[in-house]
């Protein structure tokens, strides 16, 4: 994982468009945040291979960067996106981690499952 | 069971690296001895937050890579016997238990433990290990009273020895100590040794004493 360029991930976003593909999408506050801290409210999401075509998608901010994909019927977006595997050729693997270096949010795309 | 000696353990745990914390200088005592151990890990721990330090994981890769440091871990302890089981991190609550208990009864059928560890339902904070805990409890359970193996747990949720009592198994493993560190330091995507939980709240002394000590609760059985 490499800090991401907002171009390069741009032109990766663009080879995805129009296509049918897999979706990861998640964040985490992580498993053991409430038990540290009790004052902390614990969640978490992910969802995996969940199926989505978008036809417009783009990536914005300064860095961290937030990621919009415009499917059929509604929305994907991702907040606090730092890092990509800049050697993935078919797939975008996008994260975002904390200063410890943890994963808070994640976003994945593929044209085969994950 | 410190003086004991036992032959077969099975261990249960949902991801990699629950072994390295709270059993791996139990363990690594009990092969000493001479006991076979098979270790079953339920999933490859493949949700897991951490991705290194500086981060050189991610998402994708990280099951592969928690694959590796665990069969390091297991070598560094002397466990004979890694069983994948192939369920999913974070989901184990979410299966049919029919399906969860069902391998963990094959399991105890082929291997006929006289020593099972795993986390105490209920007591173990992570939804995984409680989940983990419930169906080894459950397929212990089935087995008639007189041949149920012991049932080692381990707890460390607010308040656990409040409601357990204090454990009844407390092990100083301080001869095992390198195998020990040698188990943590194999997980080297989830922490660095040197920040463990507990370092910065402890002196160097309890730091030591905390690491040397492995405690388990014997499960009770509802009468």
């Amino acid at each position: 994982m490499r800090p991401i360029d907002p171009g390069d991930v741009q032109a990766r976003i663009d080879r995805l468009k129009d296509r049918d593909l897999h979706l990861h999408l998640e964040m985490t506050t992580g498993a053991y945040t409430a038990h540290y801290d009790q004052t902390k409210h614990q969640a978490s999401v992910f969802v995996t291979n969940a199926r989505v075509r978008f036809s417009r998608g783009s990536v914005a901010g300064q860095g961290p960067f937030r990621v919009g994909l415009k499917t059929e019927n509604g929305w994907v977006y991702a907040e606090g996106l730092t890092h990509y595997a800049d050697e993935e050729t078919e797939r975008l693997i996008m994260a975002g981690h904390d200063q410890d270096g943890k994963l808070v949010v994640a976003l994945q795309l593929s044209p085969s499952p994950f | 069971m410190g003086g004991r000696l036992v032959n077969n353990i099975l261990v249960v745990l949902p991801h990699p690296d629950d072994e390295a914390f709270g059993a791996s200088g139990t363990l690594a005592m009990h092969i000493r001895r001479g006991a076979r151990v098979t270790y079953a890990c339920l999933t490859l721990g493949e949700m897991g937050r951490n991705m290194g330090f500086p981060p050189f994981a991610n998402r994708v890769t990280l099951p592969q890579i928690r694959k590796a440091e665990l069969e390091e871990s297991c070598r560094a302890i002397g466990i004979q016997d890694l069983r994948l089981l192939g369920f999913h991190d974070k989901t184990l609550e979410f299966e049919d238990p029919d399906v969860v208990d069902g391998r963990i009864g094959q399991l105890m059928e082929e291997i006929r433990p006289d020593l099972v560890i795993t986390f105490y339902p209920g007591y173990a904070v992570h939804p995984d290990h409680d989940a983990c805990g419930a169906a080894v409890v459950r397929a212990v359970g089935r087995l008639p009273e007189a041949e149920r193996p012991a049932v080692h747990c381990m707890a460390f949720a607010r308040g656990c020895e409040q409601a357990l009592g204090k454990p009844d198994v407390v092990n100083d493993i301080r001869p095992y100590l390198e195998q020990k560190i040698a188990a943590l330091q194999a997980h080297r995507s989830q922490f660095r040794f040197g920040s463990l939980p507990g370092r910065g709240r402890m002196s160097e002394s309890e730091f030591a004493d905390w690491l040397g000590t492995e405690r388990f609760w014997t499960y009770r059985w509802p009468t």
